[in-house]
């Protein structure tokens, strides 16, 4: 009777949700890279395009990897007095048959907690989650520090 | 006669007044006006200013350091992993792209950070980019001095676990050889607008132009 009452609750909690949004195997990632790093002390950072190929938005929550025990999106925004700041984004929504870019001087995943350094030639598993619990997991190219870009 | 000589005068008055009108307009909105976007926040000639830092080699650097030379002075934190690094490495895009040319050009990153920027530290950091960066850092209140010449804000914002990073005013400032400020390039303005002002800042230099 038990089991039955836990399952009754969680469907009736699922039925409560909002909307569902599209999952994440509606999304294509592309040009995902990082720029090597100076040891394991300075956070590190990685850009990529996440392209929404289904029809309904799509929301990203976060992300994971081992490289770094806090990833987080930041948004960077400037002021009137031209001040720069980093932002953390707790999501990111991606609208149908769109695309949003991280890329230098806009959003990007910031990688805190460097356990070990980023070496230039080398690659990590970066790992996008998405609101309805999908993920996809990407291999992320390091670049050298000094790039621009895997068109660079 | 009285008639001719009124002519006369007018139209010299009329044209003095078209000279001042125009000279005024060069200076305020037309090619002479420095394209500033940062409101009444523009740095000071290098000749007004006063401060002394240490470079990355740890020698004692300041404003008259870049006198004679057209610079590029930005201000950032090695411990930034978007800004700075996009910063010196579109610099360092643009000095290659301006060939044998950038070798006279100062091209200078101040920190915002020196608690964690040492000489040191700024060294291994510049290291990764063009040759011809230099770092600059100093105790924190030679640093509050120097960005208050260059009108520069910045602040420190506490992130979780004790960690801590800057807040900053990010653009590329341009100097040219006589210490005038001749335009800032701005973090998020195409890149393309760069390598223009850059060698306006470096004709602005040549003898008999400045």
């Amino acid at each position: 009777m038990r089991p039955f009452g836990i399952a009754t609750l969680v469907l009736s909690l699922l039925a409560a949700a909002p909307p569902v949004l599209a999952d994440g195997d509606d999304v294509v990632i592309e040009d995902a890279w990082s720029r090597a790093s100076i040891g394991t002390s300075r956070p590190g950072v990685a850009y990529m395009t996440l392209r929404n190929t289904g029809a309904e938005p799509v929301m990203v929550t976060g992300m994971r990897t081992d490289l770094a025990m806090m990833p987080m999106i930041h948004a960077t925004t400037t002021d009137a007095q031209g001040v720069t700041r980093m932002s953390h984004m707790e999501e990111v929504e991606i609208a149908a048959g769109e695309a949003v870019a991280l890329a230098p001087g806009g959003l990007h995943v910031m990688l805190m907690d460097l356990q070990r350094p980023m070496v230039e030639g080398e690659s990590y598993t970066l790992s996008v989650i998405f609101a309805d619990g999908t993920e996809a997991s990407i291999q992320v190219p390091i670049l050298g520090m000094a790039s621009r870009g895997p068109a660079d | 006669m009285r008639r001719r000589a009124l002519l006369r005068y007018g139209t010299l008055g009329l044209a003095a007044v078209a000279v001042t009108l125009f000279a005024g307009w060069w200076q305020v909105e037309g090619p002479g006006a420095p394209d500033i976007a940062m409101g009444d926040r523009r740095p000071l000639p290098l000749t007004n200013m006063d401060f002394t830092l240490t470079d990355h080699e740890g020698r004692p650097v300041g404003p008259e350091t870049l006198i004679g030379r057209p610079s590029l002075v930005f201000f950032g934190f090695t411990w930034c992993p978007q800004v700075c690094p996009t910063t010196l490495a579109d610099i360092s895009h643009w000095l290659d792209g301006l060939g044998a040319e950038a070798g006279i050009l100062n091209t200078v990153l101040i920190t915002v950070d020196p608690e964690r920027d040492t000489a040191q530290a700024m060294a291994e950091y510049v290291g990764y980019f063009h040759p011809q960066i230099r770092g600059w850092t100093g105790t924190p209140a030679q640093i509050a001095r120097a960005a208050e010449g260059f009108r520069v804000r910045y602040e420190k914002v506490a992130l979780d676990g004790g960690n801590y990073t800057m807040n900053h005013t990010a653009g590329v400032f341009l100097f040219d050889a006589t210490g005038a400020l001749v335009s800032i390039i701005d973090f998020h303005e195409p890149r393309e607008f760069a390598l223009p002002k850059i060698r306006r800042a470096m004709e602005r230099s040549e003898p008999g132009t400045g």
